[in-house]
C-alpha cells in the first residue's frame, strides 16, 4: 500500500438551493486501501459519492481522483473508477453476459479483453454458470455481485460501493465482503464504500471517515476511532460521534419511487 | 459509433424479448380499429366520405407509433433511478451518443410496432392504393417515430416524479392523438379545432401516411414531410439538450 492519495477532497461544499448537503469536507484516500465513509441518513454520503463519480459538480472546493479534476478531465476520470450505486443499475431484461458486454463497449475495452475479463470476473463472483440467464431471474445477492463484477470490467483504479449490502441477508453480506477483500488484494483496487452496518466497516475497512450534517467529524482506523471516543465497538464510537438523534429526512422523489419499487418488485 | 449501435441494439433486443408486452400494446389500437372503424363506418359512408376503415388505418398506425415512442421515454424516468440509464451516465462516452442510441432504439421499436399494426389493418381489410408507396409511407412513419422518441427523451430527462406520467398522458399524448386528424377528416372543422390540429406534429405525420397509402391528403405530402423534418430536427436538438442536463 502506498501513501500516495488516489482521491483528494479539499474544502468541498455542495449546496442545493438553501440546503448545504456537504459543508467544507476534506479528506484523502490512499491508493490500495479500503476506505469506509460512514454517516447517518442525510449526512452527505451519497452526495459526496456523486461528486466523486462526476454526477454532481461541487459548489466550491476541489476534488481529484488519480490526479484528475472532474471539471476538466471528466472522461479520463470516468475510465479510472467503477461504481455500484445504492439503487440497482443493471438491465434486468438482458442476460448477465450482455450486461457485462455493453459495459465493456461503453468503456472501450477491446473485444478480446472484454471476453476474457468477463469470464474471469463472472467466475470470481460465482456467476459464470448463470451468464446466459436474464438478470431479472437473479436473487438480490447475485445482482449485487454482478454489479460489482461489471464495475471492475474496465480494470478501474477505484471502486465506489454505495451501500452494497443494503437489503441482503447475512450470508450474502458475508460473502460480498469476502469478495471485496479478495479483489482488493488481487487487483490492487482502491475501494471506497458506504454502509450502515458498523460490523462490516469494522471488518473490512483500513480507514474510516465519519460524516455528519455535511461535515467530517472523525477520520482514522477503526481502532483509532474507538480509542478517540473511549468506546469498545465501532457502533458505540459511531453513536458517540454522531449522537443518538434519529434523522428524519423529508422524502425525495427517489424515496417515493423506491417505495413503489418495493411494492412491485417483491 | 459502436456506443450508439450497442444502445440501439439493446432497445431492439429488449423489445423482441417482451412478447407479452408486444401483444398487450396491440390492444389499444385494435380497439380503435375494430370499434371505431366498424362502428362509425356506416355513418362515414352515408356522409359520402367512402370507407372509414381505409380512412382511419393510417391514423391508427400513427397512434401506435406515438404511444410506443412516448412510453419508451416515460420508462426512462424509472430507468434513471432504478435502471441501466445511470450506468450509461457515468460511462466515459459523450451524453449525445447515449441520447442518440436510446432515441433511435425507441424510434425503431415504434416503427416495428407500427409495422405490426399495418399488417393487422391489412388483415382487417385495409387496402393501400399503391404498393409502391408503402416504403415511402414507412419513411414518414419513421419520421413520426423519431419526433416522438426525441420528445419522450426530453420529457423523461425533465420529469422528477412518476406522477408526472399521468400529466404527460392526459395533457400531451392523448391531445396529440385526438387533435391529429387520425380519426376524423380535417376539412370543415370549427376554427379553433382547425388551428389546434395545425400545431400538432402528428397531424402532418398522419396526413403524409394517408396521402401515400390512400392518396387522400389535406396539406400535400411534400409539405407534410417538410414540417416533419423541421420538427424532427428541433425535437432531437431539444431532447439532446435536456438529456445533457440530467443530474442523477
Amino acid at each position: 500500500m502506498s501513501d500516495q492519495p488516489i482521491i483528494r477532497v479539499q474544502h468541498v461544499i455542495k449546496s442545493f438551493g438553501k440546503v448545504t448537503a456537504v459543508n467544507d469536507v476534506s479528506f484523502d484516500v490512499r491508493a490500495g486501501e479500503i476506505f469506509a465513509f460512514l454517516g447517518p441518513n442525510g449526512a452527505g454520503k451519497t452526495t459526496t459519492i456523486k461528486m466523486l463519480t462526476t454526477l454532481l459538480r461541487p459548489t466550491s472546493g476541489s476534488l481529484e481522483l488519480d490526479g484528475l479534476d472532474p471539471a476538466t478531465h471528466q472522461t479520463e476520470m470516468r475510465r479510472r473508477f467503477g461504481v455500484v450505486f445504492q439503487d440497482p443499475s443493471l438491465d434486468s431484461d438482458l442476460t448477465a453476459w450482455e450486461n457485462m458486454d455493453i459495459h465493456g463497449v461503453l468503456y472501450h475495452v477491446p473485444r478480446r479483453a472484454r471476453r476474457e475479463r468477463t469470464e474471469t470476473l463472472l467466475r470470481m463472483f460465482e456467476l459464470w454458470d448463470r451468464r446466459d440467464d436474464l438478470v431479472k431471474t437473479f436473487s438480490g445477492g447475485m445482482k449485487r455481485r454482478l454489479e460489482i463484477a461489471r464495475g471492475l470490467l474496465h480494470t478501474p483504479k477505484v471502486l465506489f460501493l454505495d451501500e452494497p449490502t443494503l437489503g441482503l441477508d447475512p450470508q450474502s453480506r458475508n460473502q460480498m465482503w469476502t469478495h471485496v477483500r479478495n479483489l482488493n488484494q488481487a487487483e490492487r483496487v482502491t475501494v471506497f464504500l458506504t454502509t450502515h452496518y458498523m460490523d462490516e466497516a469494522d471488518r473490512v475497512a483500513d480507514r474510516i471517515a465519519v460524516i455528519d450534517h455535511g461535515r467530517i467529524v472523525a477520520t482514522g482506523s477503526s481502532a483509532q476511532l474507538k480509542q478517540q471516543t473511549g468506546t469498545d465497538s465501532l457502533e458505540a464510537a459511531f453513536l458517540a460521534l454522531t449522537g443518538t438523534t434519529i434523522r428524519d429526512e423529508s422524502a425525495t422523489a427517489a424515496d417515493q419511487m423506491r417505495q413503489v419499487a418495493r411494492v412491485w418488485r417483491r | 459509433m459502436t456506443v450508439v449501435f450497442i444502445l440501439w441494439l439493446r432497445e431492439v433486443k429488449k423489445y423482441l424479448r417482451s412478447r407479452v408486452q408486444i401483444v398487450a400494446s396491440l390492444g389499444g389500437p385494435l380497439m380503435y380499429l375494430g370499434v371505431l372503424g366498424f362502428g362509425l363506418g356506416p355513418v362515414f359512408r352515408r356522409a359520402g366520405e367512402g370507407s372509414y376503415l381505409q380512412f382511419m388505418a393510417p391514423g391508427v398506425i400513427g397512434m401506435t407509433v406515438l404511444f410506443t415512442a412516448m412510453f419508451s421515454g416515460i420508462a426512462m424516468l424509472w430507468d434513471r433511478q432504478f435502471g441501466f440509464l445511470k450506468e450509461t451516465l457515468v460511462a466515459p462516452v459523450p451524453r449525445l451518443a447515449i441520447m442518440i442510441g436510446r432515441t433511435l432504439g425507441g424510434a425503431t421499436v415504434a416503427v416495428l410496432q407500427g409495422t405490426l399494426i399495418f399488417v393487422v389493418t391489412l388483415i382487417a381489410g385495409f387496402r393501400p392504393a399503391s404498393l409502391l408507396a408503402v416504403p415511402l409511407a414507412f419513411l414518414v412513419i419513421a419520421l413520426i417515430a423519431v419526433i416522438f422518441s426525441a420528445l419522450a427523451t426530453a420529457i423523461g430527462s425533465s420529469l422528477k416524479e412518476m406522477q408526472g406520467f399521468q400529466m404527460v398522458m392526459n395533457f400531451l399524448v392523448m391531445p396529440t392523438f385526438f387533435l391529429s386528424g387520425a380519426i376524423y377528416p380535417l376539412e370543415g372543422l370549427p376554427k379553433v379545432l382547425g388551428a389546434l390540429t395545425r400545431v400538432d406534429p402528428l397531424t402532418y405525420g398522419v396526413d403524409g401516411v394517408r396521402g401515400l397509402l390512400i392518396g387522400r391528403t389535406h396539406f400535400g405530402v411534400a409539405l407534410d414531410v417538410a414540417v416533419l423534418v423541421g420538427v424532427g430536427v428541433l425535437f432531437v436538438l431539444f431532447g439532446a439538450w435536456r438529456f445533457s442536463k440530467i443530474e442523477a
